[in-house]
């Protein structure tokens, strides 16, 4: 299965993305921002890091890379879609997933092991962990508030799309202890904490960020 | 109006502002001589920054010739000092690259930007030699946490190196956070970096093939960081020009980002005959330093350079420190691919000048020639100073004043006492307020961060191959014996990559001492560069490489002297590093070296008596070295489960860390004959903690039997002692037989607290 990882100017967790595919057994596809070709992948990964600088908003300028205008039709055609942290922000300004992320309510940059629980095994990208499963993976941001208004919250509950929760600390502020948010689909999924540097014992705080990568492959091949 | 070689020579008697601009009578009239006339603005402007202290190491050069010197023999230097940063071999054609350097005074006057840049000058250090840099460390002084300034300095600082490196992507993997009252007015910004490449793809800064162009590329030249510029600017030469600016440069890490890309793919296309970055003295220590270090000559088209502001001044545009540009030499034939690479990562890039073989660096400014020097008088041959050094009369009596007179504790509740408050002392307290403002995690192959005795990276994927890296030193033990507490920063160093299972290879250093112009501070550094360079010849690992930081001190106090050490170690299978976390029920605590009563300069005499004075701990480099091969060995043949060094604080630091990264207790006991005081908190060095498992008991201490280092058992793992010491069920305590029991929450609550409160 190939899995593309779109490289913004400012991409810092790219290298780190595709390594999480291969890890998983899946092959890596670099893609390139302002190329709309997006080489047939079978699913693409927005990575973290400060694309464009994070100037005006973070999130804001890439949205109109040429790349995105192919992804969001792809996306809403049912291509899988995770967006990481700045990969997250990203997908809230291109409207594939509602709500917004904010300054962190501590004003600092965080860099932390975090406990999430997944809230929803159902999507393509969390279906081999266990619904209510607690895992810890690491979470770095400066602006990881997740914030939508209350009817969106509720609809978000409602329809058991909130697909992972701040365990013991809430880190940055964000409503209802979200950490993580997919589609009605299910094929797109928002996540603030960084799956990718839990994919080793060596270099992780463990491999507890590994399933959301085989959860992708193995949903592609039941697909297929 | 310009003032063009022409006019210097019509107009030989204009009066010029060297004084203003850091110059000495006599160094002018150098110039004067080396030209055969008068400076024109602009040369005057090129001689003023590349001859200044920073940037020509005039009053430390005749000490640090001693690195060369006394120089170890090795096969694992590559490049050595004097290129922008040194490069040392690690095997499997590996070679790593690694400096570190200051930025302290920026950084008092503006925290957050003056500790940002220094990140993005040192990043961009590495990244000219051909490197891909992998990641920084900061070691960073302050003055007292609980005095005003310090909340002003702190937070914007530590932003500052966290908002520039996580920015990057680059995993900040350690460094230091010590407060002491003389940096109160001048805290101390290091900045380390560290990257690799394979062997054939170093580069160095030279302007080789005449014909071939200089290529400015990356952010617009503006008018940040010009020293000295109000008085070029408005009194002398161009009424009217541009006002006064501010001298602390502005940094972009987005633009730093885009810099390293583009760079690291135009030199893996083969584009680039040399490259420099530019940093202190802009364009005037890219293009001389070129120049000098190839062919010899080079012509510069002033005017092409693109800027920020169309009004600056040539002047201005020679020394502005304007951050995150590169200087290639590319052949013509190169040029549009280099030119497309660029265009690739939005990078902006101009033709600025050509190599050719003249002899002379020439620069014009729209068709007048505006420069016209031999390079290397502006590049290497500055003025060299022997400033007049004396040991302080007041050496011999801060080192009579020992610790001895101090009131020790000596009951067990005032040993408890004693080591919560230690714990919780500034120096010894948990730094997580610091470092999880630093993103460790980013580029996926950190091994070992902070808290750990060093931070650890793998460089190769496949076969494991990594770097470990330790920054050190204790600022009273250099006061206390300048030559000896620059060997026992080394030893310090040296001492946290091999806990952590690498072999050390090189040193990097940053000199960070008081005015050079105060014989006692010249004293200060001559001995700590001699005890620095005799050290390493005996631990047989070269200086590669550092920065020398002067004139840091408040009025006429000069701060601790301060010599940073850097030790890189190289470790064969990143697997096998050894952490400091122990591991389950059962294993045994062993202490490696001896301990003897030597509090002069502790942390204990520090931060509960606040006293300074006697001779600092022995320093013994070959035990040093033997404790060394025996972690290494250990590791090696795994049996070690964890290390940790033993120094600040002394050995109940070392245990109280090890207890609270593994969230489990353990039972421990002084060695026969060794005082309770003197076991938990002397600071003697060649010391160090480890964690056997049984089975490995009988090997392990064989060895070290056979090799004579004293190895002595203190302790065992225990996560079942809680209840038998009256504390609930499931309690992790760490208890001192015969002494005293105390829970790891209230020791944990005790270290981690002090920075948050402090700074909320």
């Amino acid at each position: 299965m190939r899995v593309g990882v779109v490289t913004f100017p400012g991409s810092l967790d790219d290298r780190d993305a595709a390594r999480a595919v291969r890890i998983a057994g899946g092959e890596s596809v670099a893609l390139w921002h302002g190329d709309d070709d997006l080489q047939a992948v079978d699913a693409v990964v927005l990575p973290g890091g400060f694309s464009y600088g994070d100037y005006l908003r973070c999130g804001a300028i890439a949205r109109f890379a040429p790349v995105m205008h192919s992804l969001v039709d792809a996306a809403r055609g049912g291509l899988p879609v995770l967006g990481i942290c700045n990969g997250f922000q990203i997908l809230c300004e291109s409207h594939l997933l509602p709500g917004a992320l904010t300054r962190n309510d501590t004003l600092h940059f965080i860099c932390r092991d975090q406990r999430l629980r997944i809230e929803d095994a159902t999507s393509m990208w969390t279906s081999d962990y266990d619904q209510g499963q607690e895992i810890v993976i690491p979470l770095k941001n400066g602006e990881g508030g997740y914030v939508a208004d209350e009817t969106t919250l509720d609809m978000l509950e409602g329809d058991g799309r909130v697909i992972a929760r701040y365990l013991e600390v809430n880190p940055n502020g964000s409503r209802r202890d979200i950490a993580g948010i997919r589609n009605e689909r299910g094929n797109v999924v928002g996540l603030m904490p960084h799956p990718e540097h839990a994919v080793e014992d060596l270099t992780g705080p463990g491999t507890d960020g590994l399933p959301f990568f085989t959860s992708l492959l193995n949903s592609l091949v039941a697909a297929s | 109006m310009i003032d063009t070689v022409a006019h210097a020579v019509a107009d030989a008697e204009h009066p010029q502002p060297f004084a203003e601009l850091g110059l000495k009578p006599d160094e002018y009239l150098r110039i004067r001589e080396i030209l055969g006339r008068r400076p024109t603005s602009s040369e005057l402007a090129m001689y003023s920054v590349m001859w200044s202290e920073h940037c020509s190491y005039k009053s430390s050069k005749v000490h640090l010739r001693q690195f060369g010197e006394k120089k170890p023999d090795t096969d694992a230097l590559l490049v050595g000092i004097g290129e922008n940063a040194g490069v040392v071999d690690i095997g499997d054609g590996w070679a790593v690259t690694f400096k570190v350097e200051s930025h302290n005074h920026p950084s008092y006057v503006e925290p957050y930007q003056g500790a940002a840049t220094g990140v993005g000058g040192i990043v961009r250090d590495i990244l000219s030699m051909g490197a891909r840099p992998l990641a920084v460390m900061d070691p960073l002084r302050f003055g007292p946490l609980d005095a005003a300034d310090t909340r002003r300095v702190l937070p914007g600082i530590v932003a500052g190196v966290g908002g520039y490196g996580n920015c990057l992507g680059l995993p900040n993997i350690g460094g230091e956070v010590v407060f002491d009252p003389s940096y109160l007015g001048n805290p101390l910004v290091n900045a380390l970096c560290v990257g690799a490449m394979r062997h054939e793809d170093i580069h160095l800064a030279s302007a080789k093939g005449v014909g071939n162009l200089v290529v400015l590329y990356g952010a617009r030249t503006g008018g940040d960081g010009i020293g000295g510029v109000s008085v070029l600017a408005s009194e002398t030469f161009d009424e009217g020009g541009p006002t006064k600016r501010p001298s602390v440069q502005v940094g972009d890490p987005f633009m730093e980002k885009l810099l390293i890309e583009a760079t690291l793919e135009v030199l893996k296309a083969g584009l680039v005959e040399g490259i420099q970055d530019l940093g202190g003295a802009g364009i005037s220590c890219a293009t001389s330093e070129l120049a000098s270090n190839g062919e010899g000559g080079m012509h510069v088209w002033l005017d092409r350079v693109l800027l920020r502001d169309p009004t600056l001044s040539p002047e201005e545009i020679l020394m502005s420190e304007s951050q995150e540009r590169m200087c290639a030499i590319v052949t013509p034939a190169n040029l549009d691919a280099f030119l497309a690479l660029c265009g690739k990562w939005e990078v902006e890039a101009v033709v600025i000048g050509e190599v050719n073989d003249s002899g002379r660096l020439t620069v014009d400014w729209h068709e007048e020639r505006i420069v016209d020097v031999p390079p290397r008088t502006v590049a290497h041959e500055g003025p060299v100073y022997e400033r007049p050094f004396h040991r302080p009369a007041w050496q011999d009596d801060l080192q009579a004043d020992g610790p001895d007179r101090l009131a020790r504790p000596t009951t067990p509740e005032e040993l408890r006492q004693t080591l919560l408050t230690m714990v919780a002392a500034p120096n010894l307290a948990s730094k997580s307020w610091v470092t999880s403002q630093y993103d460790r995690y980013v580029l996926g192959n950190t091994v070992l961060a902070q808290p750990e005795d060093a931070g650890m990276i793998r460089i190769d994927e496949e076969t494991g191959r990594g770097v470990a890296l330790s920054t050190d030193c204790n600022g009273r033990f250099a006061k206390l014996d300048p030559y000896a507490g620059a060997q026992l920063a080394l030893a310090e160093s040296y001492r946290n990559v091999v806990a952590s299972g690498a072999v050390p290879l090189a040193v990097t250093n940053c000199l960070n001492f008081g005015s050079p112009e105060d014989p006692e501070v010249m004293w200060q550094f001559a001995e700590a560069t001699t005890g620095l360079a005799d050290g390493c010849l005996e631990l047989g690992i070269p200086v590669t490489g550092g920065n020398v930081s002067f004139y840091n001190q408040t009025g006429g106090t000069a701060i601790l002297p301060t010599p940073v050490v850097g030790v890189l170690g190289v470790i064969d299978d990143v697997e096998r590093r050894t952490p400091m976390a122990w591991g389950p029920d059962g294993e045994l605590i062993y202490l490696l070296g001896d301990t003897q009563d030597e509090f002069a300069g502790s942390e204990w005499a520090h931060h509960v008596h606040g006293h300074l004075g006697g001779l600092p701990p022995k320093v013994d480099l070959r035990r040093e070295r033997l404790l060394g091969e025996i972690l290494v060995a250990g590791s090696r043949d795994g049996m070690l489960t964890a290390a940790h060094d033993v120094s600040d604080g002394g050995i109940a630091q070392s245990l109280v860390e090890m207890a609270l990264r593994a969230g489990t207790g353990a039972r421990c006991w002084a060695p026969d004959g060794l005082d309770p005081f003197t076991f938990l908190f002397s600071e003697s060095t060649g010391r160090a903690v480890v964690v056997v498992p049984r089975s490995e008991e009988l090997r392990f201490t064989e060895m070290c039997a056979a090799r004579e280092l004293p190895a002595h058992r203190i302790g065992v793992v225990d996560s079942g002692l809680g209840p038998d010491a009256g504390f609930a069920v499931g309690t992790q305590v760490l208890q001192f037989s015969d002494l005293f029991t105390v829970a790891l929450e209230e020791l944990r609550d005790a270290h981690e607290r002090v920075l948050p409160t402090a700074m909320s």
